[in-house]
């Protein structure tokens, strides 16, 4: 089945750079304001998702030619380590910390490990929805 | 950190490395890597001897959650130590045997894998204060165990044995989980040490004895203690090197640490002793009678280590009696016992890991472990047969071998509590030097039968599937250096006992003093009963051994129908089958009826609550008024809602359907809930990307013609959960039964230095939650895949049941 979808083609090639800047930018404001890991990688997989609606699998994989599960596993493999990166400072497991330093051009910034734990949770959320979307789709 | 902690833990590091160092260096043997690890580890531990031996301890404490009292404590003490040397020592003979042992066309990194995982499990199990911490590096030894067995998953015997170990030792486990809680409830602290400074405080509790029982059934499972020691046979389906590792040397033996380590908290009851005892010498007699009927060299040996492990733990029995009778010079007498079962559970690391890497050796070489068909092996094997000889000569008891003196020590402690006049022993002391003699006499002629029926007697070449040769040498050194020490043992005794284990004994007697609670050992005691009994083990036992086609008949009484073997797979199968049965009976394949099951669990439970506790009743005057947007959504939604109920195709249904998910959506925008908002946008954009996927694989979508009667029932149905949500979301503003908890979130820019609270909560103060939801995520999506992706060909279900 062929459809003439040019429209969604050039609409789509430009609408998914907005979709991810969105998705990073959802990541990155949610210590402050709505968003977070969980969100943002969800909005990420939904432009990936986009792209295999509107080009097929071959093509995308061609273009993005990442193993989605491994994603998946260095995400919760982030997350965990995290988790016990805790330890070897000597405070109990999952001991989140956060400081501000002033950064050129950013000026006054938080840094916090909590980005890197939700930076594993939005990994493992764009890994997993990939991963099934496209085993149930390849399914034929 | 301490290195103590870092000890336990470089096992697991080196599991995680070996996958890839296995994939990179090709040229090299992996097992070569975890022998370096397991050797620099025994080497590590070894040198906490000489402080040990002054009677100092070691614990660090890194904490998990303190808030529970739940803290990864790493201890070593006496106790400790013993075990962990032998887990590290023997596993470095081990795996350096194994090397040899297993030809490089096995899937070498996953043993590697597993036999680390599990050196590291078992660290931690007899390195471990906490006694959660304690339990879960317990189970990881079963579970790694349970690889271990199933190593050589094609074959059904493997994966069969494999299961039956696991289900036995894990559900043990499970036992002793939930008496550690009741000491917790008992105590109200999880650290070990405490327990055992708070010990007889807490004697008269109820939950006292139950705490016991269930800690021994984990102890007596895992320790294959009659009668659960029926999976220990069929473990030995594992590879040899694991056999000799985690079957005889370190895993079973966890069962008897916990024995030892909880002795100081529960001995002195009645209860405890008799059952640590009484369990203890049943075990003894029935695995040495029953290994003398074994036809496979293994299977002897599996019997014969249930045989031992029975001994030991009885040792152990006896000795907890001191602790009745408090600290005096009298009672010191009965820790003999204890210190005995101490000496015996080294000896039996280095005889029993030398007979089970002989036996390897003998399989390896010639393809056969049937004794039926082995013999004459001596003179073309002649290394493997003086090892052979040595290690069955000690468990035989027979100088000058180790075995010789934990065994005379065995009798001394049976024939002194037969006479402590304590637990009515009077009425059944006499039975235990008696059980023990009975025992020993068949451990002899076992022990005979692996020298003389293997490597003396006629050799015949044409049932062997290979001649007969000496083995590489680096089989041999493993094994030789076993014997060597089981030599050694005999010759300087008293260098283990006063440097390993007298301070373990200050471990398991910490109210007593250290002084006494030595012991020297000697190998002559000048004619003593001990002695007697000796000299009678070996001349009944040759005589039985010479006579025994006369009397190997009694084994048919044991008929195998009427064995725990067959009430355990009794038990699988019923188990199995009846809840296939029941499975079946509600699982109908019909998705109406599941909704169905669920909304009547919903209307009966919550609608029930709702009925019982008189919430129904509600007030909508002090609620907001209702805007005209939100009349006009909820409007959208109900037209979308009714019509999902007269589309004609799937494809209808599921846009209709989306309608609504957005629909709640833009209700969070309204009530200015934009994380909701923005997460259920995206939820519902990816449901339905989801679904029009899952939708190509469905059939055409048909009108069902469903009876009258199922659609009133339908009806009914559908309309009392409608009532009962809009009263629920209507009554729930109703009382406040809680006092709210948020006001401490609200501190969250303080806290976590975050102004999104539903984050910081999400990330920082219930982070444990969210972690443990991404590997949940983690494993359905492998879980999908795998389903979807990696469905059995039809050639390859031949490469099952070989």
């Amino acid at each position: 089945m062929k459809i003439n979808n040019v429209i969604l083609r050039t609409v789509s090639k430009v609408v998914v750079f907005i979709i991810l800047t969105l998705a990073i930018y959802l990541f990155l404001s949610g210590h402050h304001s709505p968003g977070g890991g969980f969100i943002g990688g969800l909005v990420m997989a939904s432009a990936l998702v986009l792209l295999f609606i509107v080009y097929d699998i071959e093509t995308v994989q061609k273009a993005i030619p990442v193993d989605f599960k491994k994603i998946a596993a260095f995400g919760a493999l982030l997350a965990v380590g995290t988790a016990f990166g805790s330890i070897f400072f000597d405070v109990p497991f999952l001991t989140q910390s956060f400081a501000y330093f002033d950064l050129p051009f950013f000026g006054k910034t938080e840094l916090t490990t909590v980005t890197i734990f939700e930076a594993g949770v939005a990994l493992v959320v764009v890994g997993v929805v990939v991963t099934i979307i496209l085993s149930i789709s390849e399914d034929v | 950190m301490s290195t103590l902690i870092i000890a336990i833990m470089v096992p697991f590091i080196a599991a995680a490395m070996i996958p890839f160092l296995y994939k990179k260096i090709v040229k090299l043997h992996i097992g070569w890597f975890a022998m370096l690890v397991s050797t620099i580890l025994f080497i590590y531990l070894a040198r906490f001897i000489p402080s040990i031996a002054r009677g100092e301890t070691f614990a660090h404490t890194i904490n998990w959650m303190p808030s529970y009292g739940i803290n990864f404590a790493a201890y070593l003490d006496g106790l400790s130590l013993i075990l962990a040397l032998l887990i590290t020592g023997v596993g470095s003979l081990v795996i350096l045997y194994s090397i040899f042992y297993l030809s490089s066309k096995e899937s070498l990194g996953h043993f590697y894998t597993y036999l680390m995982l599990f050196m590291g499990a078992m660290l931690g199990v007899v390195m471990s204060d906490n006694m959660m911490v304690m339990y879960v590096f317990w189970e990881l030894t079963s579970i790694s165990s349970f690889l271990l067995i199933a190593f050589w998953y094609q074959r059904k015997r493997s994966r069969e044995g494999a299961k039956k170990s696991l289900l036995i030792t894990v559900s043990g486990g499970i036992a002793m989980l939930v008496g550690f809680i009741m000491i917790y409830v008992m105590t109200g602290t999880w650290s070990i040490r405490e327990v055992i400074a708070g010990a007889g405080g807490f004697a008269s509790h109820h939950l006292f004895i139950p705490a016991m029982l269930l800690l021994l059934l984990g102890a007596f499972t895992k320790s294959a203690q009659f009668p659960f020691h029926i999976w220990l046979p069929d473990a030995m389906e594992a590879p040899t090197p694991v056999s000799a590792y985690l079957h005889s040397a370190t895993m079973v033996k966890a069962g008897i640490y916990l024995v030892a380590r909880f002795t100081p908290v529960f001995g002195g009851e009645a209860i405890w002793f008799w059952l640590v005892t009484g369990v203890g010498l049943v075990t003894l007699f029935w695995g040495s009678f029953h290994a003398v009927r074994q036809k496979d060299l293994k299977a002897l040996l599996a019997y014969s280590t249930v045989s031992q492990l029975g001994m030991i733990m009885s040792m152990f029995g006896m000795g907890s009696a001191a602790l009745y009778f408090g600290y005096s010079t009298e009672s010191v007498v009965y820790t003999q016992a204890t210190f005995a079962a101490l000496f015996h559970l080294v000896n039996h690391s280095t005889f029993k890991g030398a007979l089970f890497m002989v036996i390897g050796i003998v399989d390896h070489e010639v393809g056969t472990r049937d004794i039926r068909r082995l013999g004459g092996l001596a003179t073309l094997m002649p290394f493997t047969f003086t090892i052979a000889m040595i290690g069955s000569f000690s468990m035989a008891g027979l100088p000058p071998f180790n075995g010789f003196l934990s065994k005379e020590m065995f009798f001394t402690a049976a024939l002194t509590i037969h006479e402590a006049g304590i637990f009515s022993l009077d009425a059944w002391g006499t039975l235990i030097p008696i059980i023990a003699w009975v025992a020993s006499i068949f451990t002899f002629v076992y022990s005979m039968i692996i020298v003389f029926k293997t490597f003396l007697g006629p050799y015949q070449e044409e049932k062997l599937e290979h001649p007969a040769k000496e083995p590489p040498v680096g089989m041999l050194i493993a094994p030789g250096i076993l014997a060597l020490a089981v030599v050694g043992i005999f010759f300087f005794p008293n260098l283990l006992g006063d440097y390993l284990l007298t301070p373990a004994m200050a471990g398991i007697f910490p109210s007593f003093a250290t002084e006494g609670l030595g012991v020297s050992i000697y190998a002559w005691h000048g004619f003593n009963r001990e002695i007697w009994m000796t000299i009678g083990v070996v001349v009944a036992g040759i005589l039985l051994y010479r006579f025994r086609t006369y009397w190997m008949g009694i084994y048919k009484i044991f008929d195998d129908k009427w064995s725990f073997n067959s009430l355990y797979s009794y038990v699988i199968s019923f188990m199995e089958e009846s809840s296939t049965t029941f499975t079946n009976s509600y699982m109908t394949g019909y998705l109406r009826d599941y909704m169905v099951y669920i909304y009547l669990f919903f209307i009966v439970a919550i609608g029930g609550t709702i009925i019982y506790t008189g919430t129904y009743a509600f007030d909508i005057s002090g609620n907001a008024p209702i805007t005209e947007f939100e009349w006009i959504l909820t409007f959208v939604m109900m037209i979308a809602g009714i019509s999902i109920l007269f589309a004609k195709s799937r494809l209808t249904a599921i846009l209709l359907n989306s309608i609504l998910g957005y629909g709640v959506a833009a209700f969070f925008v309204l009530f200015r809930a934009p994380d909701l908002a923005l997460t259920q946008t995206v939820v519902e954009t990816v449901t339905t990307v989801l679904f029009l996927v899952a939708y190509y694989f469905l059939p055409e979508w048909q009108k069902e013609d469903v009876p009258r009667k199922s659609r009133n029932v339908n009806l009914i149905i559908s309309v009392s959960v409608g009532v009962i949500f809009t009263v629920i979301a209507l009554a729930v503003q109703n009382g406040k039964l809680f006092e709210s908890i948020s006001s401490y979130f609200e501190d969250s820019y303080k806290l976590a230095g975050g102004n999104n609270i539903v984050n910081s909560i999400l990330g920082d103060f219930r982070a444990l939650d969210t972690m443990l939801e991404v590997v949940v995520l983690l494993i359905a999506g492998i879980g999908v895949y795998t389903f979807i992706r990696l469905k059995a060909k039809k050639e390859d279900e031949h490469i099952e049941n070989q």
